[in-house]
């Protein structure tokens, strides 16, 4: 601060405290509304915790909602667990390595296969939801984990963020590999990959948070109940009839559903800036 | 930049880019391809025979008023939401500057909607616009005013709008913050000599040093704006009401996915790939240079 005004950092402490009002209401009313009763709900503004916090989560997690499907919120939970798992490590996997071979080897195509590489980014899944539906639907991956996340692996950014880390590598590493006869494997193994660690876990909360949201892909591959993940499981509790709509157990399913990204978010703060920060670059 | 020690190997190279490759090649490259050839075909219902028509499926979705209409919807929603999530987020990231005490509470407690995802910003925000039991349309009705998002498409846009600035607040105050506390400070403390104010510090110095951040924050919510959204038009609105928020990842979900128009489908999953092309383009060649100050 440059001069001392104290009117204006008591202005400044009012627009944070009313910035922090907007961004934490709705999950308050949320998770008010998921303390209650579904009667209580139903017409009539909760403002204060009601008591059945714990029935309304235990039934949610272990039968789901009855009015739509019943399938169990901690069964949507493990699908999106294991998604978004898959996801986090098949991108970082996938990516390490095609990056340590573009940085790290000169052959034909290389600049060829950078670019295809690059491409995906300008290829969302939104731009070509028909054809990339064919595409799973012949390899039989319909309904599978597989089909969840393998579509999903390819990914520019994170090549991107470790080729930019391996250039910033100094040769004399390598060279002191290669003096010593560690071969590439060795030398990927030995010295880059732990060289890489703080990489690897920003992008892990990236990932994570990235893979669990996902909407549009698993609504368009998984067509059996069993295989729905959370995000998308909040969907379909949406459109009953008002009068039995058990808002109660909506809101705690969007609680939970949003518990697991915050949680790392909140945990890992610092890797979490890093990783959003560099993969955007 | 190149490395100038590097590995020999005649396979090894290959074999390390071979899974990212494959997949690109399965599910990006050939599906783009697919709706790329589709676009220029046409298919009867039973895909029984097909044939070559050029550019008649993109003549036919633009002189079609309804695709006009999603186009409209989109910009005004990308619009509203970028412009929204932008200058709450810069608000509060220029009084997050100046805070000392409590910095690190606000800032944490800032970040996390990022981590929502949008369908549930989406309900999270329905709720409270619920026309029966929501707080908000509650309180709006008690002063009048009378809201029912599911019959007024311009309140169901207002929502969607909301709740997806909500959810993009946290990444532009991050950025902004970051872009704020790159700012010398010797810059503003000679300002604050030379007698300007905070508000003539801000719109003289600080803003025209912002701009970087600010163009590749805007690319940033347009792009989110397009494409991330959908979770939260389709928990929420569905498109509607009578197509009021129907963006255009929407229709090509609902044409391609719902209505079986392969053509259709593919010329607008053409004309979304030309336009995330000049959102990548401007992104890397004109930001890239100017994000260095």
């Amino acid at each position: 601060m440059v001069e001392n005004r104290p009117f204006f950092t008591v202005l400044t402490h009012i627009v944070m405290i009313l910035g922090l009002a907007i961004v934490l209401f709705p999950i308050y009313i949320a998770f008010v509304a998921s303390t209650h009763e579904a009667r209580d709900v139903l017409s009539t503004v909760q403002g204060w915790f009601g008591g059945n916090l714990i029935d309304n989560y235990t039934t949610i997690l272990k039968s789901g909602k009855a009015t739509t499907g019943g399938i169990p919120v901690g069964h949507m939970m493990w699908n999106s667990f294991i998604m978004a798992l898959g996801i986090v490590v098949g991108k970082i996997s996938i990516s390490i390595i095609s990056a340590y071979a573009i940085v790290y080897f000169r052959f034909r195509f290389r600049m060829f296969f950078f670019w295809i590489i690059f491409m995906t980014l300008m290829l969302p899944v939104e731009v070509r939801i028909l054809p990339t539906y064919h595409v799973v639907a012949s390899l039989g991956l319909l309904n599978t984990y597989t089909g969840l996340t393998l579509p999903l692996i390819a990914s520019a950014t994170a090549t991107f963020l470790f080729r930019q880390f391996f250039l910033t590598v100094p040769d004399e590493l390598t060279e002191a590999a290669r003096v010593d006869g560690a071969g590439p494997i060795r030398f990927f193994f030995d010295v880059l990959l732990p060289l890489s660690r703080t990489n690897i876990a920003a992008l892990c909360v990236i990932l994570f948070i990235y893979g669990w949201n996902q909407y549009l892909w698993p609504l368009l591959i998984t067509t059996e109940k069993d295989m729905t993940t959370i995000v998308m499981g909040i969907q379909a509790m949406l459109y009953v009839p008002d009068d039995i709509n058990e808002w109660n157990k909506t809101m705690a399913t969007a609680i939970l559903a949003m518990l697991p990204p915050v949680v790392v978010i909140l945990a890992l703060q610092r890797q979490f800036v890093k990783g959003l920060i560099e993969t955007e670059k | 930049m190149e490395k100038r020690v590097v590995f020999r190997n005649r396979w090894l190279p290959y074999l390390l880019v071979t899974p990212q490759i494959t997949i690109t090649l399965v599910f990006f490259i050939w599906p783009a391809s697919q709706a790329l050839r589709q676009s220029v075909l046409l298919e009867d219902p039973f895909g029984l025979s097909t044939k070559f028509v050029w550019f008649d499926n993109f003549i036919e979705l633009f002189s079609d008023p309804l695709y006009w209409g999603t186009l409209k919807t989109t910009a005004i929603f990308s619009t509203c939401t970028s412009f929204l999530a932008l200058s709450l987020a810069l608000l509060l990231a220029v009084m997050a500057d100046r805070v000392i005490k409590g910095a690190v509470v606000y800032k944490a407690a800032l970040l996390w909607p990022y981590a929502v995802a949008p369908a549930v910003a989406g309900v999270l925000w329905l709720f409270m616009f619920s026309p029966t039991n929501g707080i908000l349309a509650l309180t709006l009705k008690s002063l009048g005013y009378n809201w029912n998002h599911v019959l007024k498409g311009g309140q169901a846009m207002v929502l969607v709008v909301i709740a997806a600035a909500w959810k993009q607040i946290a990444y532009n105050f991050l950025f902004f913050l970051a872009g704020l506390q790159m700012i010398p400070k010797s810059l503003i403390e000679a300002a604050a000599i030379d007698g300007a104010r905070p508000a003539k510090r801000f719109w003289t110095i600080i803003f025209p040093l912002l701009t970087p951040t600010t163009f590749f924050l805007i690319v940033v919510n347009v792009v989110y704006a397009f494409f991330d959204t959908f979770g939260i038009i389709h928990a929420v609105t569905q498109g509607g009401p009578y197509k009021a928020t129907e963006i255009l990842v929407y229709k090509v979900y609902k044409d391609g996915f719902i209505g079986l128009d392969l053509g259709g489908s593919a010329a607008q999953s053409v004309v979304l790939m030309v336009i995330v092309l000049a959102l990548t383009v401007i992104q890397f060649r004109y930001l890239e240079r100017r994000v260095q100050y």
